[in-house]
C-alpha cells in the first residue's frame, strides 16, 4: 500500500490533510482545483459503476470497472495540456470521460456495437488497446512525430503493471530512452493482472526498471490524486522544456474484479480489499475538501445529483445504440475498397437482401 | 487509389529513359524519389542508415534525408509498433524488416494492431505503413534467413500483401505501396536482388498497379502462376518448354493479397491448366488460394486438376539442402507434364 515515504509521492493522506510542505513548490492547491478533481472522479465512479449494472442486466458484453483507479486517472489526464495525445489502455474509463469522451461511445465496443467508437483527433484520446502494452509503442512512434513537428505537446501512454511483463512494454522504454522521444509512460500498478498479483509480476520495482532504460522515472500515490497530478503536470512540463522521457508509477488498486467476467473472491483476500476501502481516492479529497471548506453540502449534493443525471444517460443511450453493419466493416477494411473486397461485399449483401 | 508516385512532372524532368540496373538499385531509387516527393515518408529498419541496410536498399538515404532514416534499436515489435504511431501523426513509414524470419516478433502488431486498427476506428484511422520484408531462399543463408511467410499476412484482412519479381516492377511496385493509405506487406526477392534489367525510373504508376496481375509470356498450353523469386524460374521454364514445342503462359501475380482474379481466371480459362509455383511450403499456402479460385471460377475449362510446386512441409532445410527444396526447373515442368497428361 502507498505511503508518505520518500520514494512515493503523497500530498494528502488518507484523513484528507494536506502536506503543505511537499505540495509548495508543485502546485497551487486551490479549492477551486480540488472541486473539479472530486467532481470528475465522482462522475466517473458513477459512470463506471452504471456501466457495471449494464453488464448485469446484459445490455454489454463485458465490463472492466475502473473503482479505486479515479484519482489516478483524473489526476493524470487533468495535469495534461488539451492537445497532448493519449495512448489508453481498456481500463482508462474515468481518463476518457475527462477527455470528453460520450458514455455512449465508451460503451459501444462492451456492447459490441464497435470495436472503438470514438474519434482519436477529436479527443487527443486514441481507441482502447486491447492487447497490453501494444499502445505504448503506438505512443512511441507518435511521439517521434511530435518531435519531427517540432511540437511542443507531450504523449501520455497508459499501461498497467501486469501489461509491464509483455515484451511491447520493454521496447517502448528502451526505445523511448534512446530516442528523447517526448513521451510520458503513466503505469497504474492496481495490484492485480486479472488474478495474477503484482509480485509475480516483477521482481525490482517498475520505478527502477525504468531509470535503467534510462527515464526520469518517479513513484507516486496514485490513490491520491493531487500526487498524480503534481507529478503527471511536473513531467510534461519537463519534457515540453526538452527533457528525457518520464516514467509514473501511481500506486492504486483495482477494487473490483479485472472484468465481470471473473470472482476476486477466488484469488485475493478481504482483509486486503478492506484496507483499500479504507484508502478510497475518492473518500479522501471528500475529507480534504471538508476539511478546507472549500466545499459546503450543497456543492456535495450538486455533484450527486449530476452523477445521477450522467447514470440515468448512461443508461437511456447505452440502450439506444445503433446496431453496427457489416457492411460498414467491409467498406473500412481497407482505405480504399479493393475489386475482390467489393465484389464479397455485394455477395453479402445480395444474399442478406434475399431473405427480405 | 490514388497514386501519385513518378508522376510528379518537376521531379521526373529528364526521367523517361530506361536506365540497366539491379533490383536493389531500383529499390534504392523508389525509396529516394517518395523521400523527395514527399517529407512525411520516413525510413524505419534496423541498420538502414550508415550500413545502407544489409542488402544496401537504402544506401545513400542517411545522407541526403538525415533523420528520416532511423537506425532503430534492434526490435521489431517496435519497428512496426512505432510506425504505427507515426502514421497516426500522419507520416508515411517505410518499414524494412532485415529478414523474412525476423518478421514473427513484430506479428502481434502487424496482424492485431496494423491490420485492424482501419476497421476498428470505424474508417477514422488509416495507417500508410510500408513493410518491406527481403523474402525467400537461395542464397545459402543460415536458419531464419530464407523463410517464405506471405501466407500468413495474405490470411489477415486489411493488409496489401504484394510481391515484386523484377526491376520495374520493384521500383513502380515500392512507389505504390507508399503512396497507397493501406498497409501494405512488400516482399523482395532475395535472391533477385543483383537481378539487373531495363528500368524506366521516371514512369508514372499506375493507379492500380497494387491489384493487378501481370503476363509475363504470353502462352497456349499451361498457365504457369509466379509470384517473388519464382517468377524468374517460371519464365526460363517456358524457355525451356518452348524448345520441347510446349506453349506456357507466365503470370506474375505481384498483388498476393487481393488477388487478381479476373486475370488468373482469363489466363486459366484460356489454357485449361494451371501450374502454381511459389517457394512457401505447399501445405495451406497460396497455391492452395489459387487453385481454389481457379476451381470455382473456370470448373468447366479446366482439363486436368491444378498443380502445386513448392517447398515441403518441413522447416526450411540447411543451406546445402535449400536447391532440393526450392522449387526447380525440373519440379516445374514435371508438374506442367502432370497437367498436360490427355
Amino acid at each position: 500500500m502507498s505511503s508518505g515515504t520518500d520514494d512515493v509521492l503523497q500530498l494528502v493522506d488518507l484523513s484528507g490533510n494536506l502536506n503543505e510542505q511537499r505540495a509548495a513548490g508543485l502546485l497551487d492547491v486551490t479549492g477551486q482545483l480540488v472541486r473539479g478533481l472530486y467532481r470528475d472522479m465522482v462522475l466517473g465512479r458513477r459512470f463506471d459503476q452504471e456501466a457495471y449494472s449494464l453488464q448485469r442486466q446484459g445490455e454489454l458484453g463485458l465490463w472492466l470497472m475502473s473503482l479505486g483507479q479515479e484519482a489516478a486517472q483524473v489526476g493524470s489526464i487533468r495535469a495534461l495540456r488539451a492537445d497532448d495525445r493519449v495512448f489508453p489502455s481498456y481500463r482508462e474509463h474515468v481518463a476518457a470521460l475527462c477527455r470528453g469522451v460520450s458514455p455512449t461511445e465508451l460503451l459501444s465496443q462492451w456492447r459490441g456495437t464497435s470495436h472503438g467508437a470514438w474519434d482519436p483527433e477529436r479527443y487527443h484520446f486514441h481507441i482502447y488497446s486491447l492487447v497490453l502494452a501494444t499502445q505504448t509503442l503506438h505512443a512511441v512512434g507518435y511521439a517521434m512525430g511530435v518531435r519531427y513537428d517540432r511540437s511542443d505537446s507531450v504523449v501520455f501512454a497508459c499501461f498497467g503493471d501486469g501489461a509491464s511483463s509483455q515484451g511491447d512494454a520493454n521496447e517502448a522504454l528502451n526505445w523511448a530512452a534512446v530516442t528523447s522521444a517526448p513521451i510520458v509512460f503513466f503505469c497504474q500498478n492496481n495490484g492485480w493482472a486479472i488474478s495474477t498479483p503484482a509480485s509475480k509480476q516483477y521482481a525490482r520495482p517498475l520505478r527502477a526498471r525504468a531509470q535503467g532504460f534510462g527515464l526520469d522515472a518517479v513513484s507516486v500515490d496514485g490513490n491520491d490524486v493531487l500526487a498524480v497530478y503534481a507529478a503527471t503536470r511536473s513531467m510534461a512540463e519537463r519534457i515540453r522544456a526538452g527533457g528525457a522521457p518520464g516514467f509514473i508509477e501511481a500506486h492504486t488498486y483495482r477494487m473490483s474484479g479485472h472484468s465481470t467476467s471473473d470472482d476476486p473472491k477466488r484469488y485475493r483476500d478481504n482483509d486486503e480489499l478492506a484496507r483499500w476501502q479504507a484508502n478510497d481516492p475518492v473518500e479522501r479529497v471528500r475529507l480534504l475538501l471538508k476539511a478546507r471548506d472549500w466545499a459546503d453540502e450543497d456543492y456535495f449534493a450538486t455533484v450527486a445529483a449530476d452523477a445521477e443525471e450522467l447514470a440515468e444517460r448512461t443508461r437511456q443511450e447505452c440502450r439506444a445504440l445503433p446496431e453496427p453493419s457489416l457492411s460498414d466493416t467491409f467498406r473500412t477494411t481497407l482505405h480504399e475498397e479493393t475489386v475482390a473486397l467489393r465484389r464479397e461485399r455485394e455477395g453479402y449483401e445480395t444474399f442478406k437482401e434475399s431473405f427480405l | 487509389m490514388t497514386v501519385t508516385a513518378g508522376a510528379a512532372p518537376a521531379r521526373n524532368a529528364g526521367r523517361g529513359k530506361a536506365t540497366r540496373t539491379t533490383l536493389g538499385r531500383a529499390l534504392n531509387e523508389g525509396l529516394r524519389q517518395a523521400m523527395r516527393d514527399d517529407d512525411r515518408v520516413v525510413l524505419l529498419g534496423e541498420d538502414i542508415a550508415s550500413l545502407g541496410g544489409v542488402f544496401r536498399v537504402t544506401d545513400g538515404l542517411a545522407a541526403e534525408f538525415g533523420d528520416r532514416v532511423v537506425d532503430t534499436p534492434l526490435a521489431e515489435s517496435g519497428i512496426i509498433g512505432t510506425a504505427i504511431g507515426l502514421a497516426l501523426r500522419g507520416y508515411r513509414p517505410v518499414c524494412e524488416i532485415q529478414f523474412d524470419g525476423f518478421v514473427y516478433p513484430a506479428f502481434d502488431q502487424i496482424v492485431s494492431q496494423l491490420a485492424k486498427m482501419r476497421a476498428r476506428s470505424r474508417g477514422l484511422l488509416s495507417l500508410p505503413v510500408t513493410i518491406r520484408i527481403p523474402v525467400g531462399g537461395g542464397i545459402g543463408a543460415v536458419e531464419h534467413h530464407s523463410e517464405s511467410n506471405e501466407a500468413y499476412f495474405c490470411h489477415t484482412a486489411g493488409l496489401r500483401v504484394v510481391a515484386c519479381s523484377h526491376p520495374q516492377d520493384a521500383h513502380d511496385m515500392l512507389r505504390a505501396a507508399i503512396a497507397c493509405d493501406d498497409p501494405v506487406i512488400f516482399y523482395e526477392p532475395k535472391r533477385r536482388y543483383w537481378d539487373k534489367a531495363e528500368v524506366d525510373l521516371g514512369r508514372p504508376v499506375d493507379s492500380d498497379t497494387l491489384e493487378r496481375a501481370h503476363v509475363l509470356r504470353e502462352g497456349t498450353d499451361v498457365t504457369v502462376v509466379a509470384y517473388g523469386p519464382t517468377v524468374a524460374l517460371a519464365l526460363n521454364a517456358a524457355e525451356v518448354a518452348a524448345s520441347e514445342g510446349r506453349s506456357l503462359e507466365v503470370l506474375d501475380l505481384r498483388s498476393l493479397s487481393p488477388l487478381d482474379t479476373t486475370e488468373l481466371c482469363r489466363s486459366a480459362a484460356k489454357t485449361g491448366r494451371v501450374v502454381v509455383v511459389h517457394e512457401a511450403p505447399v501445405n495451406v499456402g497460396l497455391g492452395a488460394e489459387i487453385a481454389a479460385t481457379v476451381m470455382r471460377h473456370c470448373f468447366y475449362d479446366l482439363r486436368a486438376p491444378v498443380e502445386r510446386v513448392g517447398g515441403y512441409n518441413i522447416p526450411y532445410p540447411p543451406a546445402r539442402a535449400e536447391d532440393d527444396y526450392l522449387p526447380d526447373l525440373d519440379r516445374v515442368l514435371d508438374a506442367v507434364d502432370r497437367v498436360s497428361a490427355p
